[in-house]
């Protein structure tokens, strides 16, 4: 069975980034098609009600990294898009005393010191100016490493104008900084183990290492960038829950007149003549276009959907070797009642909480999924959502989501068994800092990196489809040969976070792929 | 000349700075080099420590010595002699070994023994990287360019720099940019599938350093390991007869037939400065020596910290010398046996024998290795490099003694439980030995003294900071215009006249001497002279 009408593009894959991806298509005018496994759009970045009533924003729970001109283009806020609550700070817990509150540039605690005080402003400061820097480099599409033409030539100035508008001083420091760890980085900057903690946390959130591994400061610095440097919404819940950035930008790519459909999984991605040329789904049914893109991992793409066949085999090497091994979690709890933690007051509740007392506590988090084990004690970033947007859960009852540090992918046979004793292990944590939370559980679940996998088809079950590091980074990301969104095939596009930039819920990848697509037409 | 008579005061007598005394001296300069030792040679030294038995007490093994320098400076002529050995082998707990033959027919048999698919992947894996090496190689001996200045030198080394990786092709720049950042634990999972063999090869990527073969960056260490040539053998590793301290021997020997001095048991206290510029030396003796230029071989801490008043210096300088990471991950043990040990899993007469010996038959077990000293404690297993120099050069021992070379990783410089003292030295030094005897059922019978060396003991000895052997983490921060400190990654220090040419500054630790040779051209530049 054949559709009788042929597409200029077909997306596969309503993520966010294919989302973001065919609204931009459909802009500019051409046909597009999304093309979604599951009965609901959004993938990983799709609410989910896991228990009666209970809604929860699946995968990340807050909003950081959507550019503002990307909301704006695509004018998310006509399509709906409203926030709950922006710039939330975020709350260091203790089980002991008050939570260090940490701002934009201010922190807050009665345990820090005056140096360290100081010591945050210019720390938050200079981040997030080399952030800035780094923005239009995470924006841009990746240049190939070709210098032979002058336009190649001026891609690769305009890199190093970059840097080089920094100053001298600062180009010095962040060539320096960007292959450092961050434990050592925080160690030479602060004093508190609290602070290093949780400044730590946020470079190791949804990362493949522990805060001792070289290349976690620019995963910090990727995490500030999509920030804006500092400049963005900061730290956002939008009201009704990622569901409904999903949604937005699903009205924005409709009213650009794409047509999405949901229970739509495609089979194979048909090639003829060494082209892509339409997918074949599921149902049996063929769909042609003259561009197919897709938004599903890379593994997924090359060697499920398109097939090693059509690879040669040193690309084919590559995409087995891409890391893309989750290690990030996901709690959600919901509860009776709001929790009391000890440290701070109900109305903080609201904002982004952090269990992650030391970088020794994240190191040691880290350690056993390097051996396929779950820590015994892992750290998480809390958000009780339901604190400023009360719809998602029946009246008076709450829903606490935590994203949860480290979770192998492969965490042995028993997998049942072993998640319930993950799952009791982080109870115990956060039985510290909420005394009685227990008690409030009606419904818990946890899902693991495998889980996530089955949940959402991203091999692997890693957030950002391909581990972010050096290596698989710019130049490199997913995989040379595919890293400027087009692929090895003619007409087969790459739009999702394994691509550059990476993961997140920021849609560049969606919006550079689109581009690239329709410079191909032109 | 100054009134001392001297141009240049070296001060440090190893390895590094003996090579820039050398070249200094052979282009006419006069030279000083002030040990604060008895013995020359830093951490390349032989002594006798017990009966006769000749100890390389620190530093072990070499492949790193730039031929180059050997050539240039005459080394072979004073004495020295380099014998290749053979690649060792990795011992395993179910009495079966991996070994890794040099004959490149043996080598591929025996990875078969433990995976065909090995066997096929190791020709790509060592072509591979050879290459790395191969592009790196060049740039050992080249002063690294600053890339935030605009200075015609900088610009065109950079532009150098460039041409070369852009000459390797689009999917080898990929390749390259991939290996220096990527860790060694997934650098060898690309092309190996075996425990055994993946153990045996990440050894390479963490020695000398605190970090463990799953961190990133480590691929880069083992090609540090890997950049050695001996006898034009690419990566191949070697003995200098009579110990570590013949090659130290022969540049002393080398130096002196330049016209050079050295002076040891002349420790230096005090670098000197004034309005910005040195003067000279003060020793600990309160004796003062004056030279217009003043390298130092010593790490850049000690340099900078404890030799050179901090109001002499930028505050910013200090700071980033103080933040420069320099640490202790790694210890010794220096064994006098009465006989060769048996090692039932390796069988008998096997040439491996006369390589180094190992038993970590997992990444993970060096891993975990490593999870150890991140909490402050020597690795419970630790990852260990043995080698019996006395099978190979029976010079080194009388017969039917021998000497053991046991190279531990991980022992940190600073312990959770406190201080280090004879006690804890005693508990790491029963940790290794039970860990050996493990493999050995005779091996404790067989010693006669153990010498055990923590990175404390290291740095009360030799001076290194920490005892760290590469006088600095070979980490993306602290390579090339980065090592030291950004900004003074050429040599030059902030004040007028005094060098830095020790393994703290590019390209790193190792008995390599290209530090001492990058140093010694920069002088000689500053000077108009001709290298």
């Amino acid at each position: 069975m054949t559709t009788a009408k042929s597409y200029h593009s077909i997306i596969i894959g309503g993520g966010h980034n294919g989302l973001v991806c065919a609204a931009t298509v459909g802009r500019a005018g051409k046909s597009v098609l999304v093309l979604e496994a599951g009965s609901e759009l959004g993938g990983a970045a799709r609410n989910r009600e896991f228990a009666p009533g209970y809604n929860v924003s699946a995968g990340a729970h807050l909003l950081h990294a959507l550019p503002s001109e990307l909301a704006r283009d695509l004018d998310l806020p006509g399509h709906g898009l409203k926030f709950a609550g922006q710039s939330l700070p975020t709350q260091a817990l203790s089980t002991v005393g008050k939570p260090l509150r940490l701002g934009d540039r201010q922190v807050d605690g009665s345990e820090l010191s005056a140096a360290d005080i100081a010591a945050y402003t210019r720390f938050s400061t200079a981040m997030s100016r080399y952030a800035a820097t780094l923005l239009p480099i995470f924006q841009s599409v990746p240049p190939r490493l070709v210098i032979e033409t002058w336009a190649q030539k001026f891609e690769f100035m305009k890199l190093a104008w970059q840097l080089r508008r920094l100053g001298r001083r600062d180009m010095r420091e962040l060539l320096r900084i960007i292959g450092m760890n961050m434990y050592d980085l925080l160690d030479e900057t602060f004093a508190s183990d609290r602070l290093k903690g949780a400044l730590a946390l946020d470079a190791v959130l949804g990362a493949e290492w522990g805060p001792r591994a070289p290349g976690t400061v620019l995963t910090y610095l990727y995490r500030l960038a999509g920030m804006a440097g500092g400049k963005g919404l900061g730290v956002a819940q939008p009201l009704g829950g990622m569901g409904a950035v999903v949604a937005a930008i699903a009205a924005s790519a409709k009213q650009a007149g794409a047509v999405l459909r949901t229970s739509a999984r495609v089979k194979r991605i048909l090639v003829e003549n060494d082209r892509a040329c339409g997918v074949e789904l599921e149902s049996g049914e063929t769909i042609r276009a003259e561009n197919i893109i897709s938004n599903a991992d890379p593994r997924t793409t090359f060697l499920s959907l398109l097939g090693a066949a059509h690879l040669d085999t040193g690309f084919v090497r590559k995409v087995h070797h891409l890391r893309a091994s989750g290690r990030a979690g996901k709690l959600h709890l919901a509860l009776k009642g709001l929790p009391n933690f000890t440290s701070i007051d109900a109305v903080a509740l609201g904002d982004r909480l952090l269990v992650a007392p030391s970088m020794d506590y994240l190191e040691r988090a880290f350690n056993p999924s390097k051996y396929h084990e779950y820590p015994s004690e892992p750290a998480l970033e809390i958000s009780i959502a339901t604190v400023r947007d009360p719809s998602l859960a029946p009246a008076g009852q709450h829903v606490l989501s935590a994203v949860v540090q480290f979770l192998p992918y492969d965490a042995g046979a028993d997998r049942d068994r072993n998640r319930a004793a993950c799952l009791e292990a982080i109870l115990v944590v956060l039985e510290q800092h909420a005394p009685g939370i227990r008690n409030l559980v009606a419904s818990a679940e946890l899902l693991t990196p495998f889980d996530i996998e089955q949940e959402f088809g991203m091999t692997g079950g890693h957030w950002h489809h391909a581990a972010m590091g050096f290596d698989q980074f710019f130049f490199t990301r997913p995989v040379p040969g595919a890293a400027q969104y087009r692929t090895p095939v003619d007409g087969l596009y790459l739009c999702g976070a394994g691509c550059h930039p990476g993961g997140g819920v920021m849609g560049i990848a969606g919006r550079n792929a689109a581009r690239r697509v329709l410079e191909g037409a032109r | 000349m100054s009134k001392s008579g001297f141009d240049v005061i070296v001060v440090g007598a190893g390895h590094n700075g003996l090579v820039t005394a050398c070249y200094l001296a052979r282009s006419g300069l006069k030279v000083l080099v002030l040990e604060r030792s008895d013995k020359v040679g830093g951490a390349a030294v032989s002594r006798q420590i017990y009966q006769d038995i000749t100890y390389s007490n620190c530093s072990y093994v070499c492949s790193l010595l730039r031929p180059e320098i050997m050539r240039t400076l005459e080394l072979p002529k004073y004495g020295l002699q380099i014998i290749p050995y053979e690649g060792g082998a990795t011992m395993m707990r179910n009495g079966d070994h991996y070994a890794a033959y040099r004959n490149p027919d043996a080598k591929r048999r025996e990875m078969a023994r433990h995976s065909k698919r090995d066997a096929e992947a190791y020709h790509r894996y060592s072509n591979d990287v050879m290459r790395q090496c191969k592009f790196i190689k060049p740039l050992l001996m080249r002063t690294p360019p600053d890339p935030t200045s605009f200075k015609p030198r900088d610009l065109m080394e950079l532009l150098y720099l460039g041409k070369r990786f852009h000459a390797m092709g689009e999917q080898r720049m990929y390749d390259t940019i991939r290996f220096f950042t990527m860790s060694a634990a997934d650098y060898l999972d690309e092309y190996f599938e075996s425990d055994v063999i993946k153990g045996h090869l990440s050894g390479s990527s963490i020695i000398g350093t605190a970090l463990g073969p799953r961190s990133p960056g480590t691929a880069y260490v083992l090609l540090h390991h890997y950049m050695g040539e001996v006898d034009n053998n690419v990566g191949s590793w070697g003995f200098a007869r009579g110990g570590m301290g013949a090659i130290t021997q022969a540049l002393a020997m080398s130096l002196k037939a330049s016209g050079g001095d050295i002076r040891v048991d002349a420790p230096v206290a005090k670098i000197r400065v004034l309005a910005g510029k040195t003067t000279g030396v003060t020793l600990e003796s309160g004796e003062q020596i004056n030279a217009p230029i003043v390298v130092s071989n010593l790490d850049v801490k000690r340099t900078f910290l404890k030799t050179i008043d901090a109001n002499d210096l930028p505050t910013e300088f200090v700071e980033r010398v103080r933040n420069f990471r320099i640490r202790g991950s790694s210890g010794k043990l220096n064994i006098a046996l009465d006989g060769v040990p048996s090692f039932p899993s390796i069988p008998k007469d096997s040439p491996v024998m006369r390589g180094d010996l190992h038993y970590s038959e997992s990444l993970n077990e060096v891993e975990r290795a490593y999870d150890d000293w991140k909490e402050g404690r020597w690795s419970t297993i630790p990852y260990i490099d043995m080698i019996m120099p006395s099978l190979i050069d029976p010079t080194m021992a009388p017969e039917g003694k021998h000497f053991l070379s046991v190279f531990v990783q991980y022992c940190p410089y600073k312990l959770a439980e406190g201080e280090w003292n004879d006690e804890r030295r005693t508990r790491f030094g029963n940790t290794v030995i039970d860990a050996i005897a493990r493999y050995s059922p005779d091996f404790k019978q067989k010693i006669l003294h153990a010498e055990i060396r923590t990175p404390w003991d290291i740095e009360r000895e030799v001076g290194l900071t920490e005892g760290n052997i590469f006088q600095g983490e070979l980490t993306m921060d602290q390579l090339m215009f980065n090592r030291p400190v950004p900004g003074y990654a050429q040599y030059r220090t902030p004040i007028r006249n005094v060098y830095m040419c020790g393994s703290s500054t590019h390209p790193g630790g190792g008995v390599m001497g290209a530090p001492g040779a990058n140093a010694a051209r920069e002088i000689l530049r500053d000077l108009g002279r001709s290298h």
